[in-house]
């Protein structure tokens, strides 16, 4: 395979592109600046995962959805993931990097909850998205991909609970890839201002078992002091689609933020989520469940920073690998000198199903501070015989008992994923890769 | 027709090609109790696992038959649907499963695809045998064995026993770490079970739990095989006089199954 390392979409075309869309000077100065720089930086460093022949630059960048004004429109693979004619009033459906439908409740508006597209985010809501956007969180200039991201950004989300408001439903977004070929470049900025509470659940969806493409996404979440997050994710792209997903949280005084990621991609995958616990007492679980199948390569990493006092860190990666999949699992628990009372907690687990699958896990612990606490477990191994045994035992097949033995190693997640229907897609992805 | 009958033939085992059993005989019939007992590393829980099916186990010699049918051919899961059931000294732990969850699977294991049991039929069935056996309620959903004390664990060995229904039961120590209380508890489950359809192999190296469930027939092992037999009131002597008697009697010396007779 030729790989190309420099992108076929120039300045010009960005400036054009940015034009036809009427977007803010700022913004388009932003989406400049990165092009310069995604041609200077170097792609980001994975220890373990070699990427160099990775597809990151064949792939459509410009495409459009239609609305979307039925729910018999939508694909079964969408409608999963609603339930029921869909009985979420908060929701974006994007199709083809374009909101094609969006919802939200009267109270929720009146408010002052903002749920819309980043693009038009950046309009009305420019204070605030300007704030926000990559700069504490994701920095453009952190490596080749994060400023493509910001040069190329061509699909995103903005959510924005005001002080005080505690949104009780889940929020949910789709990512649609009708277009084979298309790539999203795609923002999810999230912020919980003070005492808020919130939970979200995304998905994304593509149909692109042959054809290449890239997703190259960042979602920047701000807990401010006090706030509640959740994060639900299940990223399912087919096989065609090389991934860059860095998921970033900054988290203030009091504030906690959970993630919950299923990380279901059939393609190579680069996932990041790093949350920097910035406040005294801040909290943070970072739970991340994923399937290697085939021969893709993936690398995940969670870390935690702890800059606040007494904040706690909590991360749980659990991965089963079949076929020849390749997986390394990073996780790094990192406290600050300052960061007194604080503890770091983290489990790796790995269950390899064949033998030409590897999995490696990478615990790290790195600490500047004397009055803390922390601990790591991590294992590789394969499904126990003995359990197996005792499961067959009572009559079950030996494949149900296996069945039994990997979803019960990947619940901590998947029964944290906050939407029902979504945590049985999930369920159903899982029993699809596995089986 | 009074049950299942399962046979037990100059058994021969090995782990790690290491000679456990040494010609183990025995025969239960439907509607008998019968015990093991005999000091701890004579080969008891090798002949329990190595009738179910565990994998660390190899057999070298002998037959076991239960109704006639091959038991050694069959797969662990086809034994367990022939009718054999063995509540294990050290249940497996196994993470993110519930107890509820792993039960129905196993009942609908034995039933037809479409004929599954009707989950409220289920619900029913487990929260009575779990008031039976004063099992705390939240023990359906907590996570198969993983967290449990010991007692619990022998309990849900119980119930597990007591949903199923086999022809044949194996129970390998369930009386050990039960305070008085649980194993009244787990006796008074183990004799509603008994009935003319029903025979049980009860495995224990103290008498105290045949003071609650009275067997038929009582064997003593030693060295890897089954050294006397008789009825209730060896059991007794057992407690009374300890295993020096026999070791005597057969000039046995050290009774583990490292030593040669
Ligand atoms: N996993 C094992 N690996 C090697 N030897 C074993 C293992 N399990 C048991 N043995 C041997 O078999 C003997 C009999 O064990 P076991 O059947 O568990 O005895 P019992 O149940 O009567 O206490 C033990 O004393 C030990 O020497
Ligand atoms: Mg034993």
């Amino acid at each position: 395979m030729k790989v190309d390392t420099q992108l076929p979409y120039d300045k010009e075309y960005i400036t054009q592109y940015s034009e036809r869309r009427n977007e803010p000077q700022w913004f388009r100065d932003t989406r400049l600046k990165a092009a310069d720089l995604a041609d200077e930086l170097p792609m980001p460093k994975l220890e373990k995962t070699r990427i160099r022949n990775w597809n990151f630059t064949n792939f459509k960048h410009e495409v459009s959805g239609a609305q979307i004004e039925k729910y018999e429109e939508l694909p079964e693979k969408v409608r999963v993931l609603l339930g029921e004619k869909s009985a979420n009033d908060n929701l974006i459906i994007v199709r083809n990097n374009d909101v094609a439908y969006a919802s939200l409740s009267k109270e929720l508006e009146e408010q002052g909850v903002i749920f819309k597209d980043i693009f038009t985010a950046m309009s009305e809501n420019e204070d605030l998205v300007k704030k926000y956007f990559m700069q504490e969180g994701v920095s453009v200039d952190e490596n080749k991909l994060t400023a493509r991201h910001a040069a190329l950004l061509n699909s995103g989300v903005f959510l924005y609970v005001p002080k005080n408001v505690k949104v009780e439903k889940p929020i949910q977004v789709v990512f649609w890839q009708e277009d084979p070929e298309a790539a999203l470049f795609n923002h999810v900025l999230l912020v919980a201002d003070q005492l808020s509470e919130v939970t979200y659940v995304e998905n994304y969806v593509s149909q692109n078992e042959n054809e290449e493409s890239v997703a190259n996404i960042v979602s920047e979440v701000f807990a401010l002091d006090g706030a509640k997050v959740s994060y639900g994710a299940v990223d399912n792209f087919e096989k065609g689609t090389t991934t860059y997903v860095n998921r970033r949280g900054t988290v203030g005084r009091d504030a906690t933020l959970e993630w919950a990621l299923g990380q279901m991609n059939d393609g190579n995958t680069i996932s990041e989520n790093i949350t920097n616990l910035m406040g005294e007492n801040s909290l943070c679980h970072a739970k991340a469940v994923s399937v290697g199948r085939g021969d893709q390569k993936q690398d995940f990493t969670a870390k935690i920073v702890h800059f606040g006092k007494e904040s706690e860190g909590y991360i749980l990666q659990h991965g089963v690998m079949k076929d020849n999949a390749a997986s390394i699992f990073n996780g790094v628990g990192k406290i600050e000198h300052g960061a007194s009372k604080s503890n770091a907690e983290q489990e790796s687990r790995v269950l390899m199903l064949s033998q030409g699958s590897r999995g490696d896990a990478n615990p790290i612990l790195l600490i500047d501070e004397d009055d803390v606490t922390a601990g790591h477990a991590a294992s590789v191994g394969r499904v126990d015989p003995v359990q197996l045994y005792y499961l067959m035992s009572r009559g079950i097949s030996k494949q149900e008992a296996e069945r039994l033995v990997i979803h019960g190693f990947l619940s901590p997640v998947v029964k944290e994923i906050p939407i029902e229907t979504v945590q049985n897609q999930l369920r159903e992805v899982i029993e699809g890769k596995v089986y | 027709m009074a049950g299942s009958t399962l046979e037990i033939k100059d058994l021969h085992v090995e782990i790690e090609g290491q000679e456990i059993l040494k010609g183990v005989n025995l025969t239960i019939k439907g509607g008998e109790f019968h015990a093991v007992m005999g000091p701890n590393g004579t080969g008891k829980s090798t002949l329990a696992s190595a009738i179910m099916g565990h994998p660390k186990y190899e057999i070298t010699k002998g037959t076991v038959l239960l109704d006639g049918e091959d038991v050694l051919e069959m797969e662990v899961d086809e034994r367990a649907q022939a009718g054999l059931f063995l509540a294990m000294q050290y249940p497996s732990e196994i993470s993110g499963v519930t107890n509820s969850d792993f039960l129905r699977s196993s009942i609908n294991a034995r039933r037809e695809e479409g004929d599954e049991i009707p989950l409220m039929q289920f619900i029913k069935e487990m929260d009575s045998t779990m008031d039976y056996l004063e099992i705390d309620k939240n023990m359906a959903q907590r996570y198969l064995n993983e967290g449990f004390s010991g007692g619990e664990k022998k309990r849900n060995e119980i119930l597990q026993l007591m949903m199923l229904k086999p022809a044949i039961a194996i129970l390998d120590e369930i009386d050990s770490g039960l305070d008085i209380d649980a194993l009244k508890v787990v006796s008074k489950g183990i004799n509603k079970m008994r009935n003319d359809e029903f025979g049980c192999l009860i495995i224990t190296h103290y008498q105290r739990l045949l003071d609650y469930i009275t067997p038929d027939k009582v064997h003593v092992m030693m060295q890897g095989r089954v050294v006397k037999s008789g009825g209730p009131e060896l059991a007794q002597r057992l407690e009374a006089e300890g295993y020096d008697w026999i070791k005597e009697e057969l000039g046995i010396e050290d009774e583990t199954v490292g030593q040669n007779a």
